[in-house]
């Protein structure tokens, strides 16, 4: 496996080296693509990594939506292009309306690390489809506004074309549904609120993030 | 000159007196306040700089020692680490959430001052008791600041400590260290030089906040309300997207070769950092105060030279590398503005535009080297003998000794869970364990060392209110086991020494004690100091809190490769009991719980310290434990619940026959939980280490059992463990 992926960098995104570091470690080829450049260096997948891209002061990924980085990913997105938005890059995707829904304040009103419990709902999507469903994953959460919503048309939607693919086992922010993860209907566009890149190494604890970002680089292998 | 305005600022008239003698005529508004912020107890350290001196601070792997902007030791592999820790506890009593968020900014602009990547954040808090409501919205706004701060700037936080007491209801402490890592050869340090060169003022504009924070605010104690929430104006307010943006910006001008020396803009600002440059290089400059971008319209002179502001950082540039200084800076988007020429004459010339008229000039060196010096008056404590005689251990007993143990238990979770701990991949060992573990990274390829680094901060108020000397000497004693636990030798310390007024005997006392005692235990654990901060003035209402040392000490891990035992127990291990018998209750927690603040410490035994920790590293290297926990705070029984409660597996314990055994802190002392197939080898090697051991129970089962003592489920115990502070805190508004 060789893959070219992408990994956008905003002003204040935090996270881009340990998902290039996690990456390269499952044996792809992680490089970094500047916000400002819409040029997307032809990889083969794009990864949004966490952070705050702009300090999001407004709500996250609302300024971030608008770099020339993010209108090339859109075009990327429609042809096909794996997409996967983690934490910030979930917002990103959500404000861009790469993904539907939107992620607000959680409910306890209070930023929140710690590692949770995940069940895979739908192997069906270019993160997951190397795990099997119900499977449990324990990975790290490390948010505010990981609390999902949408409307209830859209979360019906959701449920039917088998969008949501990740789910908390006991939800830490007042998700509606418990999402953690869903796919844009055409399966190559995810976004999950926790933490793949920090679950890849067994002295952080867990390696059950490995599987997920494996079936992503394998997921940009076949998109070539 | 109005003969008032000095005093105003926070300078005597004998301080008055000595900046006209060095400038030979009376000093102007603008020269005054700058001398007011730079000789101010904060940044001038005029009354403990003569006790510091006491402190051991050489050693082979220090690179850079006290008085920079940070500590820098060598950890091989071509790296090195910088570290430091500060204050920032009176703004947080004012402005709790933008108090603390800019402590954290200040620290993390220190070390990449240095040309350090800061990869982790600690935070040692201290509040006044969890039934004062006042000291509840405090918790909650430090916290929510350090979280909405740390997090967005992007530096993990790792640990540190949460205590709630009553010394500190009118004056909480609100401690930050800050570790970052660079190539070695990167180090950089805080000077200008080389005739002509540009010094250029990176990131946020200049505004009024801070004003006169170092010296109206750091320097004073607090009075009543009203007065206090005048000085709010004196904190300033953070913005964690620039830090960000400044800390990418000043790391690429590094690496880029693109600047001589660099310097962080906080305490006295602009007027700090200008001639903090220019005396350490040994110059001069000519600073343009109107070319500094402006907040707001009609600042005086004065109000830019001292402003708080807050990301902000002073670059010296030679000018043919100016145009890439400018490209980087707009990469990032940060604001780049020339604002100083390095001049031969070792003066600070304020002037406005370059050759305008000039506002203010002043010797640089003066600034600092010539800042007062104080031999402030010492006494011991009145009722010192009635005191040392008062022993803990004539109080009478628990009725129900479960009771106290609960009301002894406490996650920090509830404020840790807030702040993002996993950053950077390297946490092995986050916040609530014996120390902190990370692994080491080379900080440019990424390439994991196999080694790792330990971080633990402490402090004991109730030890150093009874005794500054020993109970200083007991703190770092206990970093040190800290460390030991997780496998690591130690290698540096910070202190930030928290106390009262220093106009007080008994305070200077305190703090002469304390850095005497401090000293005595790093020359026995051959710990150099390598920085550190003193913070006076922490009273209210004409009360002193307890003298507050706090310790910040690295080690380093020879094989990371496998996490090190933590809190924890499996059924069937036997427990056991390292280090010398368990001695009174003076200053322990309990103690104080009851009210009980008097008494004696005995000295620590240094050498039967070591050996505890050499012993204890050994065991952990040689994975000989299934986990293990050092005695601290609340003693045995708290250590034995927390691996209770983190196991979920009860125990029984024996050879413990009150709650003086139970409860007693008296150190050198580490519970072990050991497979049993493993216990004559443990058994052995404390043996050859010729450290005490005792068998002292059994970990089985879900209940928590002490013979003759108490029975107790693990899952009451976790209850109370885990709901202490979401039960006080939660109700509270979230504050930022």
């Amino acid at each position: 496996m060789n893959q070219n992926i992408g990994v956008v960098v905003f002003p204040g995104s935090n996270c881009e080296k340990d998902a290039m570091e996690a990456l390269a470690d499952l044996g792809a080829t992680p490089l970094l693509l500047w916000h400002a450049d819409s040029d997307l260096q032809g990889v083969d997948a794009v990864v949004i990594p966490g952070g705050f891209a702009h300090g999001d002061y407004l709500r996250p990924g609302a300024i971030a939506r608008f770099s020339p980085a993010m209108e090339a990913i859109i075009d990327f997105a429609h042809n096909g292009g794996p997409v996967l938005g983690i934490c910030n890059g979930f917002q990103v995707l959500t404000e861009a309306g790469l993904l539907p829904g939107a992620l607000q304040k959680n409910a306890g009103l209070k930023f929140l690390c710690k590692e949770v419990e995940l069940q895979v709902e739908s192997t069906n999507s270019v993160l997951t489809n190397m795990t099997s469903k119900g499977q449990t994953l324990r990975i790290p959460i490390n948010h505010f506004e990981g609390n999902f919503t949408c409307t209830d048309e859209t979360l019906i939607e959701l449920q039917s074309q088998d969008q949501i693919i990740l789910t908390y086992r006991e939800n830490p922010n007042g998700s509606m549904a418990n999402i953690a993860g869903i796919c844009n209907t055409t399966r190559n566009v995810v976004g999950l609120m926790p933490h793949p890149e920090r679950a890849c190494h067994t002295l952080l604890g867990s390696t059950d993030g490995r599987i997920l970002l494996e079936s992503f680089i394998q997921g940009a292998h076949a998109a070539v | 000159m109005d003969d008032q305005l000095h005093r105003s600022l926070g300078l005597t008239d004998d301080e008055l007196a000595k900046i006209i003698e060095i400038l030979g005529r009376d000093p102007n508004h603008l020269e005054l306040a700058m001398y007011s912020v730079m000789w101010s107890e904060h940044c001038s350290y005029k009354s403990s700089r003569i006790h510091l001196k006491r402190l051991p601070t050489e050693g082979k792997n220090v690179l850079v020692g006290p008085g920079e902007n940070a500590g820098v030791i060598d950890v091989g592999d071509g790296i090195a680490i910088a570290l430091r820790i500060e204050s920032h506890n009176h703004p947080s009593y004012i402005e709790p959430y933008q108090g603390a968020a800019t402590g954290v900014g200040g620290i993390i602009r220190d070390i990449f001052t240095m040309g350090a990547r800061p990869i982790a954040i600690m935070d040692p808090l201290r509040f006044g008791p969890l039934e004062d409501a006042r000291s509840r919205w405090v918790a909650e706004g430090v916290v929510s600041g350090i979280s909405g701060y740390g997090n967005s700037v992007g530096v993990p936080n790792v640990g540190g400590e949460i205590v709630f007491d009553e010394t500190y209801k009118g004056n909480p402490l609100v401690n930050v260290l800050c570790v970052g890592i660079l190539p070695k050869e990167r180090l950089v340090l805080g000077q200008a030089s080389g005739i002509g060169n540009l010094a250029v003022l990176l990131g946020s504009t200049t505004g009024r906040d801070g004003i006169g924070g170092v010296s109206v605010l750091a320097s004073a104690g607090f009075g009543d309300e009203e007065e206090d929430a005048e000085k709010r104006p004196s904190v300033q307010v953070g913005d964690p997207f620039e830090e960000k943006r400044l800390i990418e910006a000043c790391l690429e001008l590094l690496d880029e070769g693109l600047v001589v020396g660099i310097q962080d803009l906080g305490g006295a600002g602009l007027a700090c950092a200008a001639s903090e440059t220019a005396s350490r290089g040994g110059v001069g400059m000519d600073f343009n105060v109107s070319a500094v971008p402006q907040r707001e319209s009609g600042m005086q002179p004065f109000e830019i030279m001292t402003s708080e502001s807050q990301e902000r950082m002073l670059a010296i540039v030679e000018p043919e590398n100016l145009e890439q200084v400018f490209a980087i800076c707009n990469k990032w988007e940060i604001r780049s503005s020339v604002v100083g020429k390095v001049t031969p004459s070792g003066a600070l010339r304020i002037v406005d535009d370059f050759d305008g008229e000039v506002l203010g000039e002043v010797p640089a060196a003066s600034l600092h080297e010539d800042a007062p010096l104080y031999e402030r008056p010492i006494s011991e404590p009145d009722d010192m003998d009635t005191a040392i005689t008062d022993q803990a251990t004539t109080l009478s007993g628990p009725e129900k000794i479960e009771d106290d143990l609960f009301d002894l238990l406490m996650s920090p979770q509830w404020a840790t869970s807030q702040y993002d701990s996993q950053l950077f991949l390297n946490t092995v060992v986050g916040p609530g364990s014996n120390a902190a573990v990370l692994r080491l990274k080379h900080p440019t390829s990424g390439e994991d060392t196999g080694r790792g680094m330990a971080l633990t901060t402490d402090g004991n108020h109730r030890w150093c209110a009874i005794n500054p000397r020993i109970g200083s000497a007991m703190t770092v004693a206990e970093s040190v086991l800290n460390l030991a636990c997780v496998g690591a030798v130690p290698q540096a310390l910070v202190n930030c020494l928290n106390f009262g007024n220093p106009e007080n005997p008994v305070v200077m006392w305190q703090l002469s004690e304390a850095v005497d005692g401090m000293a005595e235990a790093c020359n026995a654990f051959d710990l150099p100091v390598v920085g550190g901060n003193v913070s006076l003035y922490n009273e209210s209402q004409g009360t002193n809190i307890d003298p507050t040392p706090i310790v910040g000490v690295i080690g380093l891990i020879n094989d990371l490769s496998k996490a090190p035992p933590g809190l924890t127990w499996n059924d069937g291990d036997r427990i056991i009991l390292l280090g010398p018998e368990a001695n009174g209750l003076n200053g322990s927690a309990w103690a104080f719980m009851k009210g009980h603040r008097r008494g004696s410490l005995d000295p620590i035994d240094f050498d039967l310290h070591k050996r505890v920790c050499a012993l204890t590293r050994d065991l952990v290297t040689k994975e000989l434990v299934t986990g293990l926990h050092d005695i601290s705070t609340g003693g045995l029984g708290v250590s034995a619940a927390e691996m209770a409660i983190n196991s979920g597996v009860g125990c029984t314990l024996a050879r413990t026959p009150d709650h003086i055994a139970f409860f007693s802190e008296s150190p050198s002392r580490v519970i072990l939980a050991v497979n049993p197939e493993l216990l004559t080898e443990v058994e052995q090697l404390a043996a050859e280490y010729d450290v005490p051991h005792e068998r002292i129970g059994l970990a089985h089962g879900e209940i928590f059992t002490v013979k003759n003592l108490l029975t107790v489920p693990v899952k009451d115990l976790q209850e109370k463990w885990d709901n202490r502070l979401s039960d006080a805190l939660d109700g509270g508004t979230t504050q930022g």
